[in-house]
């Protein structure tokens, strides 16, 4: 089923494609990864955790602030590699058919679809980077182990985009992302201990939420930025990747089925 | 001569309906050859098999003698495609555009500027190398993913209604620059609606319709062999011309209110008709590929 051939080194030209078009745009793409985690810092670390006191999360107790902000940068990896191979992947697919050029050359669909998966990975990274320096520079994040983060970016964006990619395969119409963004998404962005940790959901949606690669990516950030997690490093890792594969050969699949006829 | 492009039995079904049914034929090294046929012939659909954008259904397909399925990388570095959609790269630039698809064909960075910069200079885009591809219109952005399918200096170019949607003046000029193209000896397989166009660059070409080729030869050869040297399109015509055209076995069409007549070979019919059964207006005239292919493929609409 996976024909070796296929793939080269040649998807790094697809790659580089994507950065052409980005350092186009990049002054207004950086400005949310600056900002964003310092609204969300305002409302729920000093509007919030007035409420709550502290967290009490992998046998420590953490001040709210403490406890999510690594959170937002697992989330912002999230978003960043989904939407990039969701809306970005399905525009340039469908109505700019950049695939269909591409592949008049001696490209194969595997080696764009890889192109698509790690370019949405490494916005993923400029966006960890950036939120890294804010973050680092208020005190949220150790260094220098929280560098981590950077490289952990990379692996929650190739397993993100590996999922939208395969989205984009069998999605009707770009309106329908809403489909996966409400069942999938944003149930994710909340129960995965980004929020609260999963010791408050109820027993039996404790299984969902570590089923989500968006909890093993959060368990790795506050792993990387405070030294403490819940959850095995190695197994979040692991499970992480093995979701990159197995979505990555889906929408091998997936977009095979849907491009080529 | 070296056959670039050979078809056996080449087949194409969608959903069990055949698009590509059964069709054969070969392109020589240097030649321009023409697939012409009506809308939903099976003509784009042909094309996509050639170069490997979608798999046959059954059937023989060689490229420069090798396979496709499995040396889609060796042939497509060697071919040059102009799809029949406008697959420009609308968030890069005309010259980014040439750089970047370059790049896809691994060529090194200091011959693909310069390659760019000689097709800009070619198809006359130069003065607008950093022009957004939405900016251009509808004949540069044309002559744009002509300049593209060039990049890597194709042995063989496939075009795909190359001239659709262009006015005369931006089309003759597609048409000249193919003309300079075809010195350098390279090959060429074309499909379009324009007759003229065919007939102007095309050495050899076959008509396709419901999938099948229904007949294939020179421009010239086929003019003669289907629609004879000239035409006289005879307005209103009455029933006195029917049966004389009867009696003497004449080949014609019975448009209604049109009547074409295919002048056979070695008689001079204008005159008889003028004088005998002219009774609104009568054209006599060369008969053109335009003649052929509407003989052949019918006057009906299409999808
Ligand atoms: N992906 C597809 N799925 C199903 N049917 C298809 C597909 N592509 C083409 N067809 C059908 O195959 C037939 C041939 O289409 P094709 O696009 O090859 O025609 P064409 O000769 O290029 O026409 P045109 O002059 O309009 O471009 C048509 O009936 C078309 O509807
Ligand atoms: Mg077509």
């Amino acid at each position: 089923m996976i024909d070796l051939a296929a793939f080269s080194w040649r998807f790094l030209k697809v790659w580089k494609r994507n950065l052409v078009v980005y350092q186009r745009i990049w002054k207004v793409s950086f400005l949310t990864p600056l900002f964003e985690p310092l609204f969300y810092i305002l409302a729920f670390g000093l509007g919030f955790s007035g409420l709550i006191g502290s967290v009490h999360y992998g046998g420590a107790d953490l001040s709210y602030t403490a406890f999510i902000v690594p959170a937002l940068i697992a989330t912002a990896v999230m978003w960043n590699a989904f939407f990039e191979t969701t809306y970005g992947s399905f525009v340039r697919m469908y109505y700019q058919k950049t695939f269909d050029a591409m592949m008049a050359t001696p490209l194969s669909l595997e080696e764009i679809i890889i192109a698509e998966i790690v370019w949405s990975a490494s916005k993923s990274v400029a966006a960890a980077a950036i939120m890294l320096t804010v973050l680092g520079l208020l005190g949220f994040v150790q260094l220098p182990m929280g560098l981590l983060l950077i490289p952990l970016a990379f692996v929650g964006g190739l397993a993100f985009g590996a999922i939208g990619m395969f989205f984009t395969g069998i999605i009707p119409t770009i309106d329908m992302f809403n489909l996966p963004i409400f069942l999938f998404v944003t149930p994710m962005f909340l129960f995965s201990g980004t929020f609260f940790p999963i010791s408050n959901l109820p027993g039996w949606m404790q299984p969902f939420a570590l089923a989500f690669p968006l909890y093993h990516l959060a368990e790795l950030a506050r792993r990387f930025s405070i030294g403490t997690s819940e959850t095995g490093t190695i197994i979040s890792i692991g499970y992480l990747i093995v979701f990159f594969l197995f979505f990555t050969v889906l929408s091998f699949g997936a977009m095979k089925k849907r491009l080529i006829q | 001569m070296e056959n670039i492009i050979e078809i056996q039995n080449l087949v194409k079904t969608f959903d069990g309906i055949a698009a590509v049914n059964e069709i054969s034929f070969f392109v020589q090294r240097g030649e321009f050859f023409g697939l012409l046929g009506p809308n939903g012939a099976g003509k784009t659909t042909t094309i996509r098999m050639l170069y490997g954008f979608s798999p046959r259904t059954r059937g023989k397909l060689r490229i420069f003698g090798m396979d496709i399925s499995t040396e889609y990388r060796k042939i497509k570095a060697r071919i040059g495609v102009c799809q029949q959609d406008n697959t420009l790269d609308p968030d890069l630039t005309v010259e980014q555009n040439l750089h970047v698809f370059a790049e896809y064909f691994a060529i090194p960075k200091k011959e693909a500027f310069e390659r760019s910069r000689e097709l800009l200079e070619f198809f006359a885009l130069n003065h607008k190398k950093d022009a957004k591809v939405l900016e251009l219109s509808g004949g540069m952005a044309r002559r744009l993913i002509l300049a593209r399918s060039l990049i890597n200096k194709p042995e063989l170019l496939i075009l795909d209604e190359p001239t659709t949607g262009l006015d005369p003046q931006a089309r003759h000029q597609v048409w000249e620059k193919l003309e300079e193209l075809k010195e350098t000896g390279i090959t060429v397989v074309i499909t379009t609606h324009y007759m003229e166009e065919a007939s102007r660059l095309c050495d050899r070409l076959v008509i396709v319709d419901h999938g099948k080729i229904l007949v294939d030869g020179s421009p010239e050869d086929l003019i003669d062999r289907y629609a004879g040297r000239h035409i006289i399109e005879i307005e209103g015509p009455d029933q006195a011309l029917i049966e004389y055209m009867k009696k003497h076995d004449f080949e014609y069409d019975d448009l209604d209110r049109r009547l074409i007549l295919y002048e056979p070979e070695g008689r001079d019919l204008n005159h008889t008709i003028r004088e005998r059964f002219c009774n609104e207006k009568c054209i006599y005239r060369n008969s053109t590929l335009e003649d052929v292919f509407l003989r052949l493929t019918g006057r009906g609409l299409r999808e």
